[in-house]
Formats: structure tokens, C-alpha cells, sequence
């Protein structure tokens, strides 16, 4: 074999494994959704079927007897305002951490990285019960204090990296022009970081909506969120997986909509705010 | 009045002490150039006036009143940066203005301000411009209007010229300089540059580790420096620095001052007969550079200089030559102190 050939073995290699990859990371997501399409008898039928008469009856009799845009409602406004509280907090920290870094500020940010190392369940008993103390039991500003606190130390240290990025000369020149802090924080360092800031919110809207511990633990009808909703439908005779299927796939595709619309933006964005 | 009053300012990083007391007065109007080399805490210097860093000791008055606590849009100084700085997210126009915004100016008022800046810097054309969309020279030209339209009574400037090409380098040097003649505003101008610092200032400050060496103008430092480092930091190529055991015996003009060093500029040494030479050495290189050549020399002690010729040399290489110099060009310095002698 020449060196050529043996390159070019090589790359169909790693192309097959990146196929391999994609497949199975695709084909649940996939099955999913072509489940959410078969009748119940279908979706269990034994060899599976890949081709059938598709039905869209599971997700009609979603929309007449359940609430899913209640869930969905509470989805947005969970995610939304979780990921907005998060922010508001973490863009003047990460401000003051990357623009006055001290001796200690690596560690307090791993510090709170570390925090995400513990599984929830660990502070369960005690966030249920603060909860239940200050009578936020199933209300959507519980969720969304929680949901910005667990996105917090990842937004942090993402916008610490963005905001170091910027020149410092360019703050300086804005402390020479007399610009108070909010001002600069406002006028100079958001609209530089603005790339960097919009991904990250895309994450952590991401994380908010996948979020399925907290949501199922602490609400029950009121301020339940889409994931919360899908867990519902395991009822104890057993699971409708053509339904469960038709619920999953109506949980997730506002999300990946969303996602699909915000990264042409955020690509935008991105070349836009570039400082140099 | 914008006279500024630096005294005994002193700067410590920790436990690090990089400024060892500075004393300096610089009078309304003047084009001050700090010069040093590099390290040597002329950024730092410049920051302190600014207000970018903090005083560890001492103080710093601008027209009388001390700055130590003053914020730096308070001080009534500007600074252009070396990496310009400008807001890359503004218009040329809301780079220049930005300040003044802050500081809740009428809007006609920095309109007016702006236009009169962009004309002063021919930036008319750019206004709307994003930074992104200009040369480096303008770029550079914004960065001054920016600190222009403020109408500090202190400009400073760190090495604002040295991101640019040699033909820029000049041409923005000599619009700086018609800038303090228009303006008669007092200037404060870090550079590593010889050539800026002698054109540019009326009085140079050489800084060395933290501590200021000399003081005065372009020409005292030329003529009269202060001890050995000044004389061979100013002026290119540097001053040759010789013993008495480098000249022809009986005739060093140290020989009446002991081991002093003896301190000539390359420009000084001529090219003479034998029986006049106060040294003779062998050629070992010659860089022509037309204009005139520098021929790089070593005598029979092994010591190195450098003489400035009008032309190249007639000998070749590892040929003689001999030189004589002008005695009141001949400079002297203690040789434990580094001082200047006489
Ligand atoms: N933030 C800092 N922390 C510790 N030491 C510093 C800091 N900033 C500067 N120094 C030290 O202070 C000294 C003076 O630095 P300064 O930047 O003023 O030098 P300079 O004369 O401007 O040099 P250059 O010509 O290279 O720009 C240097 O020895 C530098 O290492
Ligand atoms: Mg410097």
C-alpha cells in the first residue's frame, strides 16, 4: 500500500464511524417519531414495522384530551425566564470576574462548576421543603429560580471566557470616557459579547427545557412543563408507546425548532460582534 | 492653567516596587516624551496620570489640584492607546462621541465637536464608517479625535504610532505635531523612538528601572547627558565609550580625568592622517547606506565602535583607519558612577 492509499483508507474509516455515530445517535429521535404515527397495536407489533399506513390519530386525541399547550405555555415561560434570571445575574459577575480577576476568581468559578458535579436528588429534601415552607409548591417562579440557579456557574463561566475576550484597552478607553459601570456593561461589553451571549442562552433555554427532575418533583398540575407532562403518560397498566411517542415528539420539536431558527441568528450574531 | 505636578510618585505591584519615587513638572503647553527602555514603567507612568492605575505613593496634580482619587473622565486628560481601542461596534461618529454622551452634552454640542475633529482629522468622509472599514492610520486618526473632542487640558498618548508602517509612522507624527501647535494643549507622549522623541518633544524624560535619569530638552540630552545611560540611549547609532588604554598613547583626552569614560558619537569621529590620530582601529564591516556609512571598527585592544563617514571607507576590510574627534565633542563620565564629569 502506498502512503496515499493507506491516507485514504484511513479517512473512509473514520467517515464510516462518523456515520455509525450519527446513526445511533439519530435513530431513537427517528423511531420516535415514526412511532408517534402507528396505531398502539402497531407500535408493539413484533418483528417492528417500518412501513405502515401512518395515523396522526395519537396526536389528535392528544390535542382534545389533554392539556398540552398549558404544558407547553409553562415550557416557554420556565425555560425563558429561567435562562433571563440566570443571565441577569451572571452578566455583571462574569463582568467583575473577568474584568477584575483575582488571586481567588479560577477558584470560585470551579467552586461553582463543582456544584453540578452533585446529582440533584442530593438537595432534594431540602429544596422541597423550602419550597413547600414559602408555599411555591407547584408554581412556575419556583422553577424558574431553580432553573437559573442550576444553569448559573455554566453561564457564568461561558460569559467569563466570552468577556475575556474583549480587549481590555477598550474598557479602559470607556472608563476614560466616563462611562459608568452599568453603561459600559450595557453599551460596550453586551453588545461586543453579543454572540457569545446569545449562545449561551440558546444552551441554557436548552437545559431548561430538557429539565425533568425538578419540573416532575415539584409541581403537579399547575406549573408542570412539558416533560413533566410526557412522564404522565406512564400510566400503571403499562406504557401507550404510540402515545408516549406522539407526546415526546410534540415535547421536543418546539425546542428543536427553536434551536434550528436561534443558530441562524446566532451564526449571524457571532460574525457580527467579532471585536477584532 | 494645565500644568501637571508629579512628586515622589512610587508604584508597587505586591510586593514589587516598579516606580521609585518620580519627580516631574511639566508646564502648560508642553510636548513631554517619555522615553526608556523597555519595562522601564513608562506605561505605568502614563496610566498613573490617567488614572488607569492607582498611586501606591506620592502625588499627581493637574492644574493644581491633586488627581491621586479622581476619576479618570475627571481629570480633564485623554488618552490614545496603542491598539486604538475604538468601540468596534460604533460608528466612527459614536466612537467620537461616545464620551462626550456620557457626560450628557447637548447633542448639537457634539455634533458641532465631532464635525470640527473630523475635519481638523480628515475623517469627514468616514463618519458613518465602522471602524472595521478603515485603515490603520485612520484608525488611528479616530482614536485622536476621539480624545480631541473631549478638550482635555492633558493629552496622552502611548506609543500611538508604532502599529503603523514606516510611511504612516511619519506622516501621523507630523500631524500630532501640527496638532500641539494648533491646539497648544499639554502633551504627554510615551515612545520607544528616537526620532519621535527628538522631533516631537520639548523635553524628554529618560526613565530607567522605575527611576527618572535625565530631564530636558531634545538637544540638552544630546549634548550634555547626564551619565552614561542617557548618553548612549539618545542618539543612533549609540555613543562609542572608550578607555584611555583605546587611544594613542599620550594622547586620550581622559588622560588628566583617571579611568573616566571616555564618550564619542559615531557622528563625531573624522577620518584623519596618521600623525593627527588620537586612535587607530581595523575596519571590520561597513554598512553604506548611500546618504552616509557606518563603518564598524576594532582596534588592537578588541574593543568595538562605530564611525559615522560621510562615505564608505577607502580600505578594505582588516585595513586601518585612524580618527581624531573635536574635544569639545569628547564626553566624559565617571567611571564608578556613570556620572558625567565636567
Ligand atoms: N499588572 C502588573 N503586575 C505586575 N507588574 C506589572 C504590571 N504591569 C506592569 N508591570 C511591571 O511594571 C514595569 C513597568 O511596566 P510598563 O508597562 O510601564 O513598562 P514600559 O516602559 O511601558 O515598557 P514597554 O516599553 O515595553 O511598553 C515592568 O517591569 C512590568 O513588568
Ligand atoms: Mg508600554
Amino acid at each position: 500500500m502506498t502512503d496515499k492509499q493507506r491516507q485514504n483508507l484511513i479517512n473512509r474509516v473514520a467517515v464510516a464511524f462518523g456515520w455509525i455515530a450519527a446513526i445511533l445517535f439519530f435513530f431513537p429521535i427517528f423511531w420516535m417519531v415514526l412511532t408517534s404515527f402507528k396505531t398502539e397495536n402497531q407500535a408493539i407489533a413484533i418483528p417492528p414495522l417500518l412501513f405502515f399506513e401512518p395515523t396522526l390519530e395519537n396526536y389528535t386525541e392528544i390535542q382534545e384530551r389533554t392539556n398540552y399547550s398549558k404544558f407547553a405555555l409553562n415550557s416557554i415561560i420556565t425555560a425563558f425566564g429561567g435562562t433571563g434570571l440566570a443571565l441577569l445575574i451572571a452578566i455583571p459577575s462574569a463582568y467583575s470576574m473577568a474584568f477584575n480577576t483575582g488571586r481567588w476568581t479560577k477558584d470560585i468559578l470551579m467552586w461553582m462548576l463543582s456544584t453540578k458535579m452533585l446529582p440533584a436528588v442530593g438537595v432534594l429534601m431540602p429544596i422541597y421543603l423550602i419550597s413547600q415552607k414559602l408555599g411555591m409548591l407547584d408554581s412556575k417562579l419556583a422553577l424558574v429560580i431553580i432553573y437559573a440557579m442550576m444553569n448559573l456557574p455554566i453561564v457564568m463561566l461561558i460569559l467569563f471566557n466570552y468577556f475575556r475576550e474583549i480587549p481590555k484597552e477598550i474598557l479602559e478607553a470607556s472608563r476614560m470616557d466616563g462611562t459608568s459601570t452599568f453603561n459600559e456593561i450595557r453599551q460596550v461589553v453586551m453588545p461586543l459579547a453579543w454572540g457569545g451571549i446569545a449562545s449561551t442562552a440558546l444552551l441554557s433555554i436548552i437545559l431548561c427545557w430538557n429539565e425533568a427532575f425538578w419540573s416532575i418533583v415539584l409541581t403537579t398540575t399547575e406549573a408542570s412543563t412539558l416533560t413533566a407532562f410526557v412522564a404522565s403518560f406512564q400510566a400503571p397498566e403499562g406504557l401507550f408507546w404510540a402515545k408516549v411517542s406522539a407526546v415526546s415528539t410534540l415535547a421536543c420539536a418546539p425546542i428543536v425548532i427553536f434551536g434550528w431558527l436561534a443558530q441562524k441568528q446566532l451564526v449571524q450574531g457571532l460574525t457580527f460582534g467579532a471585536v477584532k | 492653567m494645565a500644568n501637571l505636578k508629579i512628586e515622589n510618585v512610587v508604584k508597587s505591584y505586591g510586593n514589587v516596587q516598579v516606580m521609585h519615587g518620580i519627580d516631574l513638572d511639566i508646564e502648560d503647553g508642553e510636548f513631554v516624551v517619555f522615553v526608556g527602555p523597555s519595562g522601564c514603567g513608562k506605561s505605568t507612568l502614563l496610566r498613573m496620570i490617567a488614572g488607569l492605575e492607582d498611586i501606591s505613593g506620592g502625588d499627581i496634580s493637574i492644574g493644581g489640584s491633586v488627581m491621586n482619587e479622581v476619576a479618570p473622565s475627571k481629570r480633564g486628560v485623554a488618552m490614545v492607546f496603542q491598539t486604538y481601542a475604538l468601540y468596534p461596534h460604533m460608528t466612527v461618529y459614536k466612537n467620537m462621541a461616545f464620551g462626550l454622551i456620557q457626560a450628557k452634552t447637548p447633542e448639537d454640542e457634539i455634533d458641532r465637536r465631532v464635525r470640527q475633529a473630523a475635519e481638523v482629522l480628515h475623517l469627514t468622509d468616514y463618519l458613518e464608517r465602522s471602524p472595521r472599514a478603515l485603515s490603520g492610520g485612520q484608525r488611528q486618526r479616530v482614536a485622536i479625535g476621539r480624545a480631541i473632542v473631549r478638550e482635555p487640558q492633558v493629552f496622552l498618548f502611548d506609543e500611538p504610532l508604532s502599529n503603523l508602517d514606516a510611511a504612516l509612522r511619519v506622516q501621523t507624527r507630523l500631524e500630532i505635531a501640527r496638532l500641539h501647535e494648533r491646539l497648544g494643549t499639554t502633551m504627554i507622549y510615551v515612545t520607544h523612538d528616537q526620532v519621535e522623541a527628538m522631533t516631537l518633544a520639548d523635553k524628554i524624560v529618560v526613565l530607567r528601572d522605575g527611576r527618572v535619569e535625565q530631564v530636558g530638552s531634545p538637544i540638552e540630552l544630546y549634548e550634555r547627558p547626564q551619565n552614561a545611560f542617557v548618553a548612549q540611549f539618545i542618539g543612533s547609532p549609540k555613543m562609542n565609550f572608550f578607555g584611555n588604554a583605546d587611544f594613542v598613547a599620550g594622547r586620550s583626552p581622559g588622560a588628566d580625568k583617571g579611568d573616566a569614560i571616555v564618550g564619542i558619537r559615531p557622528e563625531h569621529l573624522e577620518e584623519c592622517g596618521e600623525g593627527d590620530a588620537l586612535m587607530s582601529a581595523k575596519l571590520d564591516l561597513v554598512e553604506n547606506l548611500g546618504e552616509y556609512a557606518l563603518a564598524h571598527m576594532v582596534n588592537d585592544a578588541g574593543t568595538e565602535f562605530i564611525a559615522k563617514l560621510d562615505k564608505a571607507p577607502s580600505v578594505a576590510k582588516g585595513g586601518t583607519l585612524y580618527f581624531t574627534a573635536k574635544p569639545e565633542l569628547v564626553h566624559f563620565f565617571d567611571s564608578a558612577t556613570n556620572q558625567r564629569i565636567g
